[in-house]
C-alpha cells in the first residue's frame, strides 16, 4: 500500500524532474534561495500554529548548531547523506529511479562489517578490502533491479523497493544467524567489531573531542568523480542523453539496455560507501542501531541539489545542520518534528521554484518567438 | 489532469494538517512544575511518550517521581534511525543542563552512554535494558522478562483446551527472543504437548513491528485459524491487532509490558486473559527515588520476580482459577528450584 504510494509519488516526481530544463547560474542561486525563504516561512506558520515563536525557534538551532560538537556531527551527517545523494543522483541523471539505494547500503554495510571484522591484514589492505566488499555487495544487489528492467521490463521504482524489503529480510537472517556476536548483557547484536587495522581515524577540530570522520575526503573524491564522469566523459554524455530522450539515444547510437545495466551498477556501488565513514570512523561494527533510512533521505538530497555534486553538497550540509540543531527545540519545548517539515517544504519549495523559473522562461520564449514570427522578415517575402 | 492535482492538492493539506496535529501534542507530563528540587532527564527511545507502550512505561515511573518527590523533569526523545552521534548529543544536553540523574531508555543508548558517561563524573546515569554499558556513574536497570513470561506461559497451558498457544513477537531480536524463551519454558513446565506458534512480526533493522497492529492482527488471525486458542503479544502498540484478532475469533489474547486490561478499550478488555508485566515504572521510580534519597547505586539492578518487577496481572478475572498454581510456579522460581531459560 504504502510502497505503491511511493512508487505513485516518484514516477509523477519522475515527470516533473523530466521537465526541469537546464539552469542558468543566476536562477540556480534565485530558485533555491526562495525556496529557502519559502519553507522557512511555512515552517514559522507551523510553528506559531503550535504555540512557539518561529524567531526564538530559528535562533536556538543556529546558536545550538555552530557549537564545535555541533559542526563536527553535522558534517558527520553530511559526509553520508552526501554519499547517499550521489548514489541517488548518477541514476536520476539519466530518469533511472534506484529508490533502493537504502536497502542496498544497508546490506553492503552488513556484509562488509562481517568481512572486515573476520580477517586481519595490514591496515591500507583491510581498509580496502572492506570497502571493495561494500562496493561489490551494493553493486550486484542493485544490478538485480538492473537486469530486471532491461530483460523482464521491471520497472526498477517497483523492484527497488521490494528489494528494500528483501534486504531487510535478509540482512536480518544473516545478522541474527550467522554474523552476530553477543555482547555480555547487551540486548544489542552485532557483527564481530572491526580491528584497528580496519578503522580510519578521525580529524580532530578545536573545540571538541567530537572527531571528523576521516572518510569525509572519500566523499569529497566522490564528488569530483562524479563530475567529471558525468560531464567529462563518453559514458557520462550517453548518460545525459538517455535521460532527455532515450529514443534520440537509440538514434545516435546509444545502447539504453548497456546504460541501464552499468547505471544501474555504478548507483548501487556507490550506494555501497554510504555506510562506510559510519562503518569504519565511528561504529565498527554493523548492529542493531546502525543508522538506517540513509538511501532514502538520499533521494531528497539529491532533489535539493539538482543531482548536481556542489548543489547536493549543500543540500547535504543543510540536511545535516537541522537534523543536528533540531536536538536543542526538544530541550526547549518545541517539537523537533518540526526539523521534519522543514525539510520536506524545502524539497518541495525547491522542486516547484525550478518549476515555475521553468514555466516563466518557456513563456519568455514562447512570446519572444511570437513577436518573431508576428514580423515578416526579408528572406521569407523573397521565398515566396 | 485537473483531478489529479486536486487530488494531490488533497494529499498535500492533508499531510499538512497532520503535521501540525502532531505538533499540537504536549511534550511533557502533567501536573505543575516546581520551580526548585532536583531536575531529572529522560531520554526516551523511537516513540517518546505516547507510544503506550515501553517508553510510556518509562513515563509513568516519572510521572510519579515528579508528583510524589517534587521533581522537575526533561524528556527528549530519538529519532528513527539516527546515529549514536545523535544520542550522545542528546544525553550530553540532559546533562549540560543540570539535568541530574539522567535516565536512557532502552538498550539502543549503550554506546552512547559509555562514551558520553566518564565525561560527566559527577551526574549519574541509569539505563534500562543494558548492562553492558558500565561505569561508576551508571546504573543498570534490568528485567527478568523470562521470568514473567514464564508465568503468562504456564497461565496459557492450564487455561488452553486446543493444546495450542501463539507467541507473537514485535521484533526479532534478543530481548524478545528472552520473552519467548520464557513464554515456551512456562507452556512446557505445565504440559510438554502444548504446542507452541511462534511469529515475529519484523526483522531489525525495520523496528515497525513493535508498533503496527495490522501486522499483529493478520500473525494472531493466522495462529487462531492454526488451532490456537490463547496467543501472548510481545508486540508493544501491534499487541492492540492481537486483541482485535481474539475479539472477531472470539478467543483470548496475552498483554505485555503494562496491565493491558486497563488501557484495552471497552470492547477488548474480555479477550484479554492477564497481561505479563514488565514494571518500567518500578525501575524508573525507584532509581530516582533512590537517589534523591543519596543511596545511588552503580553497575546492575535486576527487575525479577523476587522484587516484583516483573509478573502477571489478573484484573478481568479470567485467571482466578489458577492463580494459585501461578503463585506456585512464581515461588519455585523466586526459591530458584526453578531456573527460566533466557534464550
Amino acid at each position: 500500500m504504502s510502497d505503491l504510494f511511493v512508487a505513485q509519488r516518484t514516477l509523477s516526481l519522475r515527470r516533473l524532474l523530466a521537465r526541469l530544463a537546464p539552469h542558468k547560474l543566476l536562477l540556480t542561486l534565485v530558485a533555491p534561495a526562495l525556496a529557502l525563504l519559502f519553507a522557512a516561512l511555512i515552517s514559522a506558520i507551523v510553528l506559531v500554529g503550535s504555540g512557539a515563536s518561529p524567531l526564538f525557534t530559528y535562533r536556538s538551532m543556529l546558536e545550538f548548531g555552530l557549537k564545535p560538537d555541533q559542526i563536527v556531527n553535522t558534517v558527520n551527517q553530511a559526509t553520508t547523506y552526501y554519499l547517499a545523494a550521489i548514489a541517488v543522483a548518477i541514476g536520476f541523471r539519466m530518469n533511472l529511479f534506484n529508490i533502493g539505494v537504502d536497502g542496498q547500503y544497508r546490506l553492503a554495510a552488513l556484509l562488509s562489517a562481517f568481512v572486515g571484522g573476520a580477517v586481519h591484514l595490514p591496515a591500507p589492505l583491510h581498509v580496502a578490502l572492506i570497502v571493495v566488499v561494500a562496493v561489490t555487495v551494493g553493486a550486484a544487489w542493485a544490478s538485480i533491479a538492473g537486469i530486471l528492467k532491461v530483460f523482464r521490463g521491471v520497472n526498477e521504482v517497483i523492484s527497488t523497493i521490494m528489494l528494500n524489503a528483501i534486504a531487510t529480510a535478509l540482512g536480518a537472517y544473516l545478522l541474527t544467524t550467522y554474523f552476530s556476536v553477543s555482547v555480555a548483557g547487551s540486548n544489542n547484536i552485532g557483527t564481530k567489531p572491526i580491528g584497528a587495522s580496519g578503522r580510519i581515524g578521525g580529524i580532530a577540530f578545536p573545540g571538541t573531542d567530537n572527531r571528523v570522520f576521516g572518510l569525509v575526503f572519500l566523499a569529497v573524491l566522490v564528488g569530483v568523480g562524479f563530475h567529471f564522469l558525468v560531464n567529462r566523459s563518453r559514458f557520462g554524455f550517453d548518460l545525459r542523453a538517455t535521460g532527455l530522450s532515450a529514443s534520440a539515444a537509440v538514434a545516435s547510437g546509444v545502447s539504453v539496455r548497456r546504460m541501464v545495466l552499468l547505471t544501474m551498477a555504478i548507483s548501487g556501488g556507490l550506494a555501497g560507501l554510504i555506510g562506510m565513514p559510519q562503518l569504519l570512523g565511528s561504529s565498527y561494527s554493523y548492529s542493531l542501531d546502525f543508522p538506517a533510512g540513509l538511501g532514502f533521505a538520499g533521494i531528497g538530497i539529491a532533489l535539493l541539489g539538482r543531482n548536481n555534486p556542489v548543489g547536493i553538497a549543500f543540500g547535504a550540509l543543510l540536511f545535516g545542520f537541522l537534523d543536528q540543531s533540531s536536538q536543542i527545540l526538544d530541550l526547549n519545548g518545541i517539537p523537533k518534528e518540526i526539523v521534519l517539515i522543514m525539510q520536506g517544504t524545502i524539497v518541495l519549495s525547491v522542486v516547484v521554484a525550478y518549476e515555475i523559473v521553468r514555466r516563466v522562461r518557456i513563456r519568455q520564449q514562447q512570446s519572444a518567438v511570437g513577436t518573431d514570427l508576428a514580423t515578416p522578415t526579408e528572406p521569407q517575402e523573397a521565398a515566396a | 489532469m485537473r483531478r489529479q492535482r486536486a487530488t494531490k492538492l488533497a494529499a498535500v493539506l492533508a499531510v499538512a494538517a497532520l503535521a501540525v496535529a502532531g505538533c499540537g501534542k504536549s511534550n511533557s507530563g502533567s501536573g505543575t512544575t516546581p520551580k526548585t528540587g532536583p531536575k531529572v532527564g529522560l531520554a526516551y527511545d523511537i516513540g517518546g511518550r505516547g507510544d503506550k507502550s515501553f517508553n510510556d512505561a518509562a513515563a509513568v515511573g516519572l510521572d510519579k517521581a515528579k508528583t510524589d518527590l517534587k521533581l522537575r523533569i526533561k524528556e527528549l526523545s530519538a529519532a528513527p534511525g539516527e546515529t549514536d552521534a545523535a544520542k550522545e548529543t542528546r544525553l550530553k544536553l540532559l546533562a549540560d543542563g543540570g539535568y541530574n540523574p539522567v535516565i536512557a531508555i532502552g538498550f539502543a543508548y549503550s554506546a552512547a552512554l559509555a562514551k558520553v558517561a566518564p565525561k560527566y563524573p559527577n551526574v549519574k546515569f541509569a539505563i534500562i535494558d543494558d548492562l553492558a554499558a558500565k561505569g561508576a556513574n551508571i546504573s543498570n536497570l534490568v528485567f527478568a522478562e523470562n521470568e514473567g513470561s514464564f508465568l503468562v506461559g504456564a497461565a496459557a497451558a492450564l487455561k488452553s483446551k486446543t493444546k495450542n498457544v501463539g507467541f507473537v513477537g514485535g521484533v526479532q531480536v534478543p530481548l524478545i527472543q528472552k520473552f519467548e524463551a520464557g513464554f515456551k519454558a512456562g507452556v512446557a513446565a505445565v504440559d510438554k504437548s502444548t504446542k507452541v506458534q511462534v511469529k515475529y512480526l519484523t526483522q531489525p533493522p525495520d523496528f515497525t513491528g513493535f508498533n503496527d497492529p495490522a501486522k499483529g492482527k493478520t500473525a494472531a488471525e493466522g495462529m487462531y485459524d492454526g488451532g490456537a486458542d490463547i496467543v501472548f503479544a510481545a508486540a508493544g502498540g501491534s499487541g492492540t491487532g492481537v486483541f482485535q484478532a481474539a475479539k472477531a475469533k472470539n478467543k483470548l489474547a496475552i498483554g505485555v509490558d503494562s496491565d493491558q486490561y486497563e488501557s484495552a478499550s471497552a470492547d477488548l478488555k474480555p479477550v484479554i486473559m492477564t497481561s505479563m508485566l514488565k514494571r518500567v515504572d518500578i525501575a524508573v521510580f525507584t532509581f530516582i527515588k533512590d537517589f534523591t534519597d543519596g543511596n545511588f547505586k552503580a553497575g546492575p539492578k535486576v527487575f525479577d520476580l523476587k522484587v516484583d518487577g516483573v509478573g502477571y496481572s489478573k484484573s478481568g478475572g479470567k485467571i482466578d482459577d489458577i492463580v494459585s498454581k501461578l503463585d506456585d510456579y512464581k515461588k519455585q522460581i523466586a526459591d530458584g528450584k526453578i531456573t527460566v531459560p533466557d534464550k
